[in-house]
């Protein structure tokens, strides 16, 4: 499973740059990463690939001290590197330009860019003029002099200005910087301000600095990286030369597992359309027109940030359509809050199942009745032994794992929490139910229950919307899927043209698609 | 209640929940271990007064401790429905005041009618409630910072009505008579009221779904808003409840005092009610609490306050007590919590 890799013998006395050697990280019951070994040479554009969970991210933490690895080893220039805090990892040279940039906002850019180090006079005074005399000198240093101003306050930024300020602080310090880890860079620039960032890279990359690219985006990958390395389901995939591969076997290096003897779906779905979506637009998405029929299971697929949550909530009534119409069996509806898109029959188990859905020091017979509970009250007064009753059945029916329905729900593991929201759902029987990451953070029992349970509540004529990053999910639970990305819907493939490459191309798709196009990567089961 | 207990191992794949057993282990489990603690303080403050001073047990000290409770007793009651929502009411005492005086001049003025009085005081304690949420809801103003600048400014309106003097006389009224000295079953009035008052919003949390929604409004309101629990609604509603029962605490000053007291006997209650609140079990983030957590708390604060006023010990020492009483009962709660004691609380 782990070829490897094809890069020139390390220089005698370990191999420059920075690496890790056999890095395995658990995190309770999951394994996130497994004997991980990986090098990023000085000198080298490292592209750093795989789908989402494929455990990049705990890779970068690790590598920047976030994390300590469960195993294994980091090293730089063939010393071991004992990282105990992103301040020990600063300090060693390594440093990450974050996704998010964090900017405080009420400051100016110096400050920004210096905090935590900032020039001190007598008394603890901050310097202003040894500040200034600094942030005058890296701007020009970096060129940066003509597109950042040091006294614009933090909230004034543009999403490219904060991202130079992150990678201010990451080029400027006492130490000088080894190596440097770009998570995403890309994602909220403009083509003009890719271009400058590209530029950038180069320079540091002929300075000798190792980096770390971090992207989907097969384009930018094939322009800046030297090396590739691929993860797949916290192992290394592969590591290839940028020159010596395509976009098909990057494709086929990040997929390629096998859970499909978990999955139990037959096709019952009807004619009757429930869930009619018309060319909605909301403040994260745009015209998304999509179709769930009862009996159907319809996944939405995409990458993280595709926007198919923030559709979620919007369906579920908790953020504000601006144009276009929900309609629920042939009703339209106004989906004013989520108590409207109840009423009508939508219910959504959302993403972040312990911040969003569950109420932790409570009941699992709270957590259950919570949506029913105007049933199962008179005079508002709730009717003890019915809904004891009706928690007690779902908990049953879906093979609750506790003590009793009175535990509570903050002592159970993960898949059993899941399970209880889904009770909560289940025994309201809503008309269309929406399941974001039904799966996330469940082990490998729960997810195989909840997989049939989905299955069940299809047979039953529900309508589900099931949102996945796990692509062999998508693939064993969908009727039909629908590919988002940057809060569009980029295609739609039925059960037989759904392949995890055609998935990928259409999630990774820079620019959209063209249907033909859609079609002849299904029919052929090549990538663009 | 219980501490954190480590993630239930799988059992065996039998599917079925078994179902719990009575007996005297849940009897103990449905009392809860805060409310036993309490209970065990409030014995041994009693054994501990009770030894000093043998007149501290007897029935008629009993009485003037419940009648002494009864007025932060109130407080402390709606303050708890506060606290579980996730919000607080530090202006419980200043409405109290207002409402006070509000009740002693409208009785007066409408030629002593009391129940005009009365009326006119809950009227403006439920607006002043209404108020208050409107501000935290639709100003956005955290709920500590509103009503903390509700404590000043309803002060600041009673002492402006009053010209900042005790207002009326309505002893002469047989109406504010039975409210201060009346009994019914051998039981003061005014315990009577708190009692109802108690059993009213305990069976309001624990038999309705209203209170479930309140419960888990405090618990996780984005998990609440997502289960189609009307936030605001029940936000502005708690806080009309708080206000109209912090106005019935000041109808009863203006009846135990005989006139209606801007200031004197309300300034402080809403220390006295938070302190009940937390010390009974309520967590000061929200979504947890209960009455009878509370209604303990209010004993055993009054056993304490009227203990220590028996052995004649300096009111200013009171109020140390107090103070420390508050942040102890909020140390043990977030030690529970296990909290990283990493910047500021949550």
């Amino acid at each position: 499973m782990t070829p490897p890799e094809p890069t020139p013998p390390p220089p005698p006395g370990g191999s420059a740059g920075l690496s890790t050697e056999g890095v395995s990280k658990r995190f309770g019951s999951v394994q996130a990463l497994t004997d991980v070994t990986v090098s990023f040479p000085p000198g080298q554009v490292t592209a750093l690939m795989g789908e989402n969970g494929a455990g990049k991210s705990t890779l970068l933490r690790i590598l920047t001290g976030d994390h300590r690895p469960t195993e294994g080893r980091v090293l730089l220039d063939g010393q071991t590197l004992d990282l105990h805090s992103p301040q020990d990892a600063r300090r060693a040279g390594i440093r990450i330009i974050p996704q998010e940039p964090e900017i405080i906002p009420h400051v100016p850019v110096a400050e920004n860019v210096y905090a935590g180090s900032l020039p001190r006079a007598g008394l603890r005074r901050l310097d202003r003029a040894e500040l200034r005399r600094r942030i005058t000198a890296d701007l020009a240093r970096l060129g940066f002099d003509k597109v950042l101003d040091p006294d614009l306050l933090g909230s004034e930024l543009t999403a490219a200005q904060r991202q130079l300020v992150e990678i201010m602080r990451a080029l400027t310090g006492a130490v000088p910087p080894r190596a440097i880890a770009f998570d995403e860079p890309t994602s909220s620039l403009s083509e003009h301000e890719v271009e400058a960032l590209f530029a950038l890279i180069g320079r540091l990359r002929d300075e000798g600095i190792a980096v770390v690219y971090v992207s989907h985006r097969m384009k930018e990958i094939f322009r800046l990286a030297d090396r590739i390395a691929v993860l797949r389901d916290g192992r290394v995939a592969g590591v290839v030369r940028a020159a010596d591969t395509d976009e098909g076997e990057l494709v086929r290096l990040m997929v390629g597992r096998d859970l499909s003897s978990l999955f139990v779906r037959q096709q019952v779905a009807t004619d009757r359309v429930v869930l009619d979506v018309r060319d909605v637009t909301t403040d994260d998405v745009r015209d998304i027109s999509l179709t769930v029929r009862a009996g159907e299971v319809v996944a939405l697929a995409g990458l993280i940030g595709a926007g198919r949550s923030e559709l979620a909530l919007a369906l579920a009534g908790d953020a504000p359509i601006r144009s276009g119409t929900v309609a629920l069996n042939g009703r339209v509806l106004r989906l004013k809050d989520p108590r409207a898109a109840i009423a009508a029959g939508i219910g959504l188990a959302p993403e972040e199942r312990k911040a969003q859905a569950l109420f932790l020091q409570r009941t699992i017979r709270d957590n259950t009745s919570l949506v029913s509970l105007r049933r199962l009250s008179r005079w508002r007064f709730v009717k003890r032994r019915q809904e004891k009753d009706l928690a007690q059945e779902y908990a049953d029916r879906l093979r609750v794992r506790a003590p009793s329905i009175e535990a509570e729900v903050r002592t159970l593991s993960g898949g059993n929490q899941q399970k209880v929201v889904l009770a909560r759902w289940l025994a309201r029987k809503p008309d269309l139910l929406i399941l974001d990451e039904p799966t996330r953070g469940v082990d490998i029992g729960a997810k195989a229950e909840i997989y049939q349970i989905i299955a069940d509540l299809a047979r039953e004529g529900t309508a589900v919307l099931v949102i996945s990053s796990e692509l062999p999910e998508v693939l064993g639970l969908a009727d039909r899927v629908v590919v988002m990305q940057n809060g569009r819907t980029t295609g739609e493939l039925t059960r037989d043209q759904a392949t995890e490459e055609a998935i990928l191309a259409l999630a990774m798709a820079d620019d959209l698609a063209t249907a033909d196009d859609l079609a002849s990567t299904a029919q052929t089961g090549e990538t663009r | 209640m219980t501490t954190a207990t480590p993630p239930t191992t799988p059992a065996p794949d039998t599917g079925a929940l078994p179902v719990r057993s009575g007996g005297p282990r849940a009897l103990l489990a449905a009392i809860g271990g805060q409310n036993l603690s309490l209970i065990g303080a409030l014995v041994a403050v009693v054994a501990l007064f009770g030894s000093l001073n043998e007149n501290f047990v007897g029935w008629d000290n009993i009485q003037v401790i419940a009648e002494a409770a009864t007025i932060s007793g109130l407080l402390a009651v709606v303050q708890t429905v506060v606290i579980i929502c996730g919000g607080l009411d530090i202006s419980v005492g200043s409405q109290a005041g207002l409402a006070s005086v509000t009740s002693a001049m409208v009785f007066t003025s409408t030629g002593s009618n009391p129940y005009l009085g009365i009326g006119a005081a809950l009227a403006i304690g439920a607006a002043i409630g209404l108020f208050n949420g409107a501000v935290i809801i639709y100003g956005r103003v955290n709920p500590t910072i509103a009503t903390l600048a509700g404590l000043a400014a309803y002060k600041g309106v009673a002492q402006l009505v009053s010209d900042g003097r005790a207002q009326g006389y309505v002893l002469n009224d047989p109406v504010f008579v039975f409210l201060s000295r009346g009994k019914i079953a051998g039981l003061p009035t005014m315990v009577w009221l708190l009692i109802l008052t108690a059993a009213a919003v305990h069976a309001l949390l624990t038999y309705t779904d209203i209170g479930r929604n309140i419960y888990a409004i405090g618990g996780n309101d984005t998990a609440a808003r997502l289960a189609g629990i009307n936030l605001n609604k029940y936000l502005i509603a708690a806080y009309a409840l708080s206000g109209t029962v912090a106005a019935l605490a000041g109808v009863l000053l203006t009846a135990r005092t005989g006139s209606g007291q801007p200031v004197s006997g309300s300034e402080g209650l809403e220390l006295q009610s938070i302190t009940a609140a937390a010390l009974g079990g309520c967590a000061l983030k929200g979504g947890k609490g209960s009455i009878g957590g509370t209604l303990l708390a209010v004993a055993l604060l009054g056993a304490l306050q009227n203990g220590l006023t028996v052995q004649g010990i300096n009111a200013f020492w009171q109020n140390v007590a107090q103070g420390t009483l508050l942040v102890a009962a909020v140390v043990i709660q977030q030690r529970r919590n296990r909290e990283r004691a990493v910047g500021l609380p949550a």
